[in-house]
């Protein structure tokens, strides 16, 4: 599980993380939803101790990953697969050196094992045979999909997705939603899902969080999502520009 | 007058933040100096990653190297001619080529194109990499990213420099002797005399040791702009600019420096 206690940020002159606290219960997906710049993939990126925070803890089963030195921060990081809001996919190489770059980092399994490592991942992300392109001749869809495949490459425990379906058409949306639900269930990842999209949120959370000026202002189901009164969580449900958010 | 104090004291506060920020900087660069010697072992484990950096760096430049120095050599050789005239006797035309080439020439000027082309190369490619979040990327899987991309690229270019001097150095002599026999008149014979005359070992050596630092500069500031990007294609053009002109300019101080060290010190007589 992942357990966020108070955790601030200042970036430049802004407070963009300002006393965050979050729980991810072991095998779940929790959906943190929260408009463009309110520092949810700063968040994601505190996860992985690829910033430190100002203050506050992230325990991830047990072990505090703030201010932990390389050597253990990278033992955490090998159980956790990113999807990077833009894929972050290595331009150098081919999209099967992509998917396999962990696999040669970090295991010691022959050439033949991680090409059919890869083409397993890559079927299970609808993209079978692609494994000699290159990232620039790739589509938005299907770019967020490689990364994906790439995020699962090594089994992880836990799975980041930086909005997964921004700027993708409503049918990919629907496919890469589907893919976490079902990597949700192959592999009993525990997930957080960042997103702004409403649709999505709905679609893969157990639970959704939101965030604003730099706090989880709510959490609850889905469901309870729905039916609040919770003036902040409506607004942002119904896209509407007035509220207590102010645009 | 008090807006006189306020004046001198907005630039005293401008000139304190730009030594301090300069000095920040050259700990920085220190600090990924270290760290490239923490990670070099693990890093040259991954060969591949070496030897594709020494083809970009070292086998891309050929061409650029082979013209400029066939051209260096030859403006020596005219330039050679003109001095002296009637104070030196032509047939020392081939010696004079020769030590300016291996010791300054050589080494400095192939470090000024190369650093400009690959210092330049490195610098937007991680900088590429920087802003599209590849660099997080590496270390989210775990993959420390001076081992991964700074240790091949500073190796390559270590090894490359030296290399790439001692074809400089070759074509420039021949460019010399093209232009010596061709225009100043000088025969084959005392050309190649004039260089076995004045050849010394340490002369190349010094040019040697010179190229090998000027790699590491070349590699370090292109992965050290390279990696401190931000703010998209525009920073990474900042970025590419940056990596040049301090390599250049280190370049030329480093050459100066290790000048004085090489021939007061180490090889002096
Ligand atoms: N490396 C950085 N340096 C300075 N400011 C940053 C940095 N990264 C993000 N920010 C700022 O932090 C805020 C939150 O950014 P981000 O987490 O990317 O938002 P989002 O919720 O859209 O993912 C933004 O105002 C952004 O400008
Ligand atoms: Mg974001």
């Amino acid at each position: 599980m992942i357990r966020i206690r108070g955790l601030k940020k200042k970036l430049g002159a802004k407070q963009v993380l300002n006393g965050v606290d979050l729980d991810v219960p072991q095998g779940r997906t929790v959906v943190v939803m929260g408009r463009s710049g309110t520092g949810k993939s700063v968040l994601l990126k505190h996860i992985m101790g690829l910033m430190q925070p100002d203050e506050g803890s992230i325990e991830v089963d047990d072990t505090d990953v703030v201010g932990l030195k390389e050597g253990p921060l990278n033992e955490v990081r090998k159980r956790f697969g990113f999807l990077f809001q833009g894929a972050a996919l290595f331009d150098s190489m081919t999209v099967g050196e992509n998917i396999g770059i962990t696999l040669r980092e970090h295991t010691r399994m022959t050439e033949s094992q991680i090409r059919e490592r890869v083409a397993e991942r890559l079927e299970w992300v609808g993209m079978t045979g692609i494994e000699d392109m290159k990232p620039a001749s790739l589509s938005g869809g299907m770019r967020k999909r490689v990364g994906l495949a790439r995020a699962i490459a090594m089994d992880p425990a836990y799975m980041l997705y930086d909005e997964p379906t921004t700027g993708l058409d409503p049918i990919m949306s629907d496919v890469i939603n589907r893919l976490i639900r079902s990597l949700q269930q192959r592999i009993g990842v525990t997930s957080i899902v960042v997103t702004h999209d409403m649709n999505s949120a709905y679609h893969v959370g157990d639970e959704l969080a939101m965030l604003h000026d730099g706090r989880v202002v709510f959490t609850g189901t889905p469901d309870e999502a729905r039916s609040t009164s919770d003036a902040f969580v409506r607004q942002f449900i119904e896209g509407s520009s007035e509220g207590p958010i102010r645009v | 007058m008090a807006d006189d104090d306020s004046l001198t004291l907005r630039t005293y506060e401008a000139a304190r933040t730009r030594v301090l920020d300069s000095i920040a900087e050259v700990g920085r660069i220190t600090l990924l100096v270290i760290d490239t010697f923490r990670h070099s072992l693990r890093g040259l484990r991954a060969f591949r990653l070496v030897v594709d950096q020494m083809h970009m760096i070292g086998v891309q430049s050929l061409m650029l190297v082979f013209i400029v120095s066939l051209f260096t050599g030859a403006v020596s050789a005219v330039q050679a001619a003109y001095q002296f005239s009637t104070v030196v006797p032509l047939k020392y035309i081939g010696s004079v080529i020769l030590r300016s080439v291996i010791i300054e020439l050589g080494p400095v000027l192939t470090a000024l194109i190369v650093g400009g082309r690959v210092g330049a190369a490195i610098a937007a490619e991680l900088g590429t990499m920087r802003v599209t979040e590849q660099v997080d990327a590496l270390e989210s899987m775990a993959i420390n990213p001076v081992r991964y991309l700074v240790v091949p690229r500073v190796v390559g270019a270590i090894v490359m420099l030296p290399l790439l001097t001692i074809l400089a150095n070759t074509i420039a002599v021949f460019g010399g002797y093209v232009v010596a026999v061709t225009s100043v008149g000088v025969s084959t014979h005392t050309y190649v005399t004039g260089l076995k005359q004045f050849f010394f070992m340490k002369d190349l050596w010094s040019g040697l040791i010179k190229a090998v630092f000027f790699g590491g500069i070349i590699g370090w500031m292109g992965c050290y702009y390279g990696f401190r990007t931000e703010g998209g294609a525009e920073g990474v053009g900042v970025a590419t600019t940056r990596a040049v002109v301090s390599s250049c300019v280190l370049v030329l101080v480093s050459d100066y420096v290790l000048a004085n060290v090489l021939f007061r010190f180490i090889f002096a007589e």
